[in-house]
Formats: C-alpha cells, structure tokens, sequence
C-alpha cells in the first residue's frame, strides 16, 4: 500500500556492521542517551506515556502507564528497583526480537539504560529464551563494547549516573515468556507464575519493583527522546501510535519480519509484504498475533487492519506479539490445532490443574479427531474443556490454550464435525456449557 | 514439564569439582544477582557445558557452589528441556515441529533425518555422534523448516542441505558459521 513506511525499529537493519558500537553510533546510537540523563526520570516517563507507545510483547499496555506503577522513593523504601528485558521470544509465530537483537543489539542497550533512569533501576537484565545463545554472544559482545567505552556500568558518559545491564539465558520453557514465571525463573527457580496482584511493578523480581517490557518496546525508547512523543503519534492509529514489527511465516511467497505502521491493512500485509499466497492457492485461515490468539476467517482477514482496535472489533482476535501465521487451502486446520495443542500440552507450567490436565485431554482429543477416530460428542467435551480452563488459572497461559480451540470451533466447525462424519449440528453452540 | 518426567539420572560422573578459574568466574555471576541462588541457571549452563550432562553427581556439585538444597537444583534442573539429564551423542540435532514450521514441512525434514541418519526419534547413532529429537517453536517460524545443532540454528532446509550439513559434521568439516540466512530476515519460500 502507497502509505508512508518510517522505520523507527529497522532503522540500522541492513547497515554492513550495524551490531558494533562504532558503526551504531555513527548512525545516531547513544545520542538520545545522553539528552535523556539529562532530563528528569519523570520527564522521559511523560514522553513514553504521551507517545501512546503500547507493549509490544503481546498484551498492548501502555508502556508509561506500566512506567508509572513503580512506587515513588519515599514509598519504597530502600529497596532497589530494577528492569527487566524479556527477550523469552517463545510465542509461536514470533520471530523480531531476535532480528532486533542480532541487527541492532545497541538500540536495546541504550533503550534498558534510558528506560533503567527513567523508573530509577540501576541494574537491568535481558532474559533471553536458552536456545537464543548465539544472540546472546553478540548482545555480550555489544555490552562489552558499550562498556568499555563508558556507556554502560559506573558514571555513565561522565553523569555520575551508574546502571549496569547483564544478560541472563533461559533453558528451554515457553512459560518463562509470561512476566511472573520469568521472575522464578530470574531468581534461580522453576519458570512458575505468581499471582498477581502485587504487580512486578510494586513486587517484582526478588520481592522489589521491577517494571518487564519486550525487547521492541524498549527499542523504540531512544527514537522517542530523539524525536517527541507527537512525531510517534503521527504514525499509526489514534490508540495503536506508532509501528509494529510483523514476524510473518506460514504458506506464503515471503516469509520474514516486516516494521508497518499499526493500522495498516491486513490484507495489504499478506498480499504485498508476504509477497501473497503460492500460486493457485486460496487462504483458509489466519492466526494474526502469535499461535495463543483467536484465528481469523478469509472474510475477517480483508476487512481488519493491523492494530490492536481493528482485529478486535472484526474478528475478535488480538494484535498480540505481531506474530502473523497464514494458512492455505492445503491446511488441515483440525490437525493444525493439533500441533497447537500438542504445543501447549508440552509447555503448560503445572501449576494449575486445569491447565495441566486440560491441555493434555484437549491435544488427546484433537489427535484422535485428526486420525478419524473422534464423534461429535468428542468436540463438545473439547469446548467444554476449554471454556473451563478459560480464566480459572494463575496465569493466562490457561487462556491462551483454551482461544485456539474455541475460535476454531466457533469459525470452523464444519471442519471438525466433517472429521467425526456428521454434518454441523443446527443446535452447535460453540461457547456453551462454561461452568460459569 | 507436564506429561514428561525424566528417567532419574542412573549414571554418575563420580567426584566432580570446579577449576579455580571456574570458582572465580561463578563468583563473578553471582556478584550480578541478589541472592546466590540467582545463579543457578547460569552455573547450570556452565556444568553442562564442561560435564556434557547434568547428573546427580554435577547439580549436587551446583547445589553445594550455590549454598541450595540439592532438590532444589534438581527441581529446576528437570523443569528445563535444554537441561540434559541424561548424556547425549557428541552432536543434538533438534527439529523445531510446532505449527508455522509444520506448514512448511517439518515432517519431511524429520523423515530425511531419519533416513540420513538411521535412527528413530530420541535415539543416537551407534558411533556417538548424533542424537535426533522433536522440539517445540525456536522463534525461526519465518525460515523453517529448520534444526537447532546445539547452539546454532540451520534453517530454510531442504534435503540436500541436510546431506550437506550432516557430512559436514561426520567428517570433522562444519559449514563455515555464521551461515547467510542467519543474516537475513526476509526470506524467499522454498517452494516459489
């Protein structure tokens, strides 16, 4: 589509060199570090708030808001603050932060250091998911070069100001992307949710405020200092400023990672992007924001744009990590939700018994319904159980197991009812029977 | 994690203990946490690095470095699927199967694999060298299928890339690392 594309995110993608410290900062890196030390903590909160900058991990939250939550000094004590980076990168379907690491690992140092003075942490971790050791030797590689040359650790470009940022590698858990199951596993335990509240930003990480943004919320901090928040504001929607990175994969001609400004159509997305579906093929289905979100309809697809309102209003689906999976005519969707669920099965924490047992009946059933072994009954015990796993757990990977399901039935129900030989009851009612 | 409790570890490394540049450098993680017991994620990396696997003998090791109870090692050590508690062939070759991999052919690659290597799934060949598993998603959805060789990412694979990856292996000659699509983050479909 003929609209303006600004790279905020991608800006030194693609520079030969663009990961070492000298070439970051011929292109601008660490500029907008130095004019945020100079300003009040609260002043940069402000422009973060003002931009409308929102979550880019999945959940969409206004990132100053989340900024703000940190208690002020005098409420808090002597008790330190700090920031987490949760660069866990493990939502099915997402694959930019990674990109954002390995091309421009400085833009992530300087937004953690901005960021860090801003809530008025003085030591910053980056969780990176355990199979991410190769992104993690260039982003050591990256602080090592930072710190050396005084941008990273004591009296920080000579403001007296010290905050350090350490590296911290995961090893191999889905449920440590999920902010509290992050913190357990920070603090040396099992990645297990904690409930909440209190929220991190009052008790987070060992007992202390601690505010946990995604890798793309905080890249976008120093481009914020640099230009204003009404220069963001002027890309994208009223309530989705800005831009987004897409991580594109499934059957179409080019998969890979795109920056758009939110609000751009998602039928533009796939058709110019992706460089469309492979010849003579016709789309079935897409998932729009990572595999935990409801999946979209062709119909769905041509009239919602990216942004977090549109996919709501039109298909009651989420934005969620960006995270934009096309399936087409050759799919089968019943054995597709299957690998879903296989997926969630093998990941659930165990905490919560609805989630533990629920995930493993709902993948045991869709197996069985993907070999031509399941009846019709079978479907409505698979809605039953993920309408009860829905919001009756610690943490909302319960519900991000029971949504697969319960838009695929609610969209698709002529496909899992063909696999058990029978025609869609009229009576279907894809939502009912919740023990609510 | 749910469904798949690991065989407790049956063989020991016998007596283990840390070289005194090792002690220094765990000294030097835990100066980067609060609490000691941060740490252990980080030593653990660290003992499998040198010890290959994590047996009872090595978290008992970890636990003692990090002032924990043993269980409480072994409690985080089992909740990890990259934490090994049981030993491995020389190379692990895990193939990411999870949907947006799947749609582009995870199943073949795996047959290929197979085929390639003459073993069945979570089996090792009989030299040693290679150990083949199914893992869940590795954020590689855009250039899948696609394997993890332990640290490193192979991806955009085709059979013949398989053939040349694994020769590269077995005759002490890996292809040169980082490979180009590990650059890239666009990428052309196999198929058009």
């Amino acid at each position: 589509m003929d609209v303006p594309k600004p790279r905020i995110l991608t800006r030194r993608w693609g520079l030969e060199g663009s990961h070492t410290l000298a070439v970051a900062r011929k292109h601008g890196a660490y500029e907008s570090l130095r004019k945020a030390l100079t300003m009040e903590p609260s002043a940069i909160t402000q422009v973060v708030k003002d931009s409308g900058l929102r979550g880019r991990g999945g959940a969409g939250f206004p990132t100053g808001v989340k900024w703000g939550f940190v208690p002020p000094p005098e409420k808090r004590g002597d008790k330190p603050v700090y920031l987490i980076c949760n660069a866990d990168e493990s939502e099915p379907g997402t694959f930019k932060d990674r990109y954002c690491i390995w091309n421009d690992p400085h833009a992530l140092i300087e937004g953690c250091l901005i960021a860090a003075w801003a809530i008025g942490a003085k030591t910053a971790y980056i969780y990176l998911r355990g199979e991410f050791k190769f992104v993690k030797d260039r982003l050591d590689a990256a602080l090592a070069e930072a710190r050396e040359a005084g941008l990273v650790g004591r009296n920080i470009l000579g403001t007296g100001i010290d905050i350090d940022v350490w590296t911290h590698l995961g090893a191999g858990a889905y449920i440590c992307g999920e902010e509290t199951a992050l913190l357990s596993s920070l603090e040396g335990g099992r990645g297990q949710p904690k409930l909440k509240p209190p929220f991190p930003a009052v008790e987070g990480a060992w007992r202390c405020p601690t505010i946990v943004n995604n890798v793309e919320t905080l890249q976008v901090v120093p481009w914020l200092i640099e230009h204003g928040a009404a220069a963001y504001r002027a890309i994208g929607t009223e309530k989705s400023p800005g831009t987004k990175l897409f991580s594109c994969s499934g059957h179409i001609r080019r998969p890979g990672v795109y920056e758009l400004p939110l609000g751009y159509p998602m039928i533009e997305l796939l058709n110019d992007e992706c460089g469309g579906l492979h010849d003579g093929r016709t789309l079935k289905a897409v998932i729009p924001g990572g595999s935990s979100v409801p999946v979209m309809t062709p119909d769905e697809v041509a009239r919602a744009t990216m942004d977090y309102e549109s996919i709501n209003e039109v298909a009651g689906s989420y934005l969620g990590s960006g995270g934009f999976i096309v399936m087409d005519d050759r799919t089968d969707l019943v054995a597709a939700l299957a690998n879903l669920l296989r997926f969630y099965a093998h990941e659930s924490c165990g905490q919560c018994s609805p989630c533990r047992e629920g995930t493993g009946w709902m993948h045991s059933i869709l197996q069985r319904l993907a070999a031509g072994e399941a009846t019709e009954f079978d479907i409505a015990t698979l809605r039953d159980v993920a309408n009860n796993i829905h919001s009756r757990t610690i943490c909302f990977f319960g519900a991000s197991a029971a949504m697969p399901v319960q838009s695929f039935l609610k969209k698709f129900p002529e496909e899992f009812f063909g696999r058990a030989g029978v025609d869609v009851p009229d009576d279907w009612q894809p939502r009912a029977a919740s023990a609510k | 994690m749910a469904g798949a409790f690991p065989r407790p570890p049956d063989q020991g490394h016998g007596p283990v203990s840390w070289t005194d540049e090792e002690q220094a450098r765990i000294e030097e993680i835990c100066a980067r946490y609060p609490t000691r017991k941060s740490a252990t994620l980080p030593v653990l990396w660290m003992a499998q690095r040198k010890w290959g696997w994590l047996s009872y003998d090595v978290m008992k090791l970890v636990a003692e470095t990090l002032g924990q109870p043993p269980s409480e090692v072994y409690a985080v050590a089992t909740f990890y699927t990259m934490l090994k508690k049981q030993p491995t062939g020389t190379y692990l070759i895990q193939v990411c199967h999870t949907l947006s991999c799947q749609l582009v052919g995870a199943e073949e690659i795996i047959a290929h694999l197979k085929k390639k290597l003459g073993i069945e799934e979570g089996e090792t060949t009989p030299d040693g060298m290679f150990t083949l598993m199914r893992v869940e998603c590795l954020a590689s959805c855009g250039s899948g299928p696609m394997m993890q060789i332990d640290d490193d990412y192979y991806e955009q694979l085709t059979p013949d890339a398989i053939d040349a990856i694994i020769d590269g292996l077995r005759s002490g000659q890996p292809l040169p690392l980082p490979r180009p699509e590990v650059n890239k983050w666009t990428f052309r479909s196999l198929e058009s």
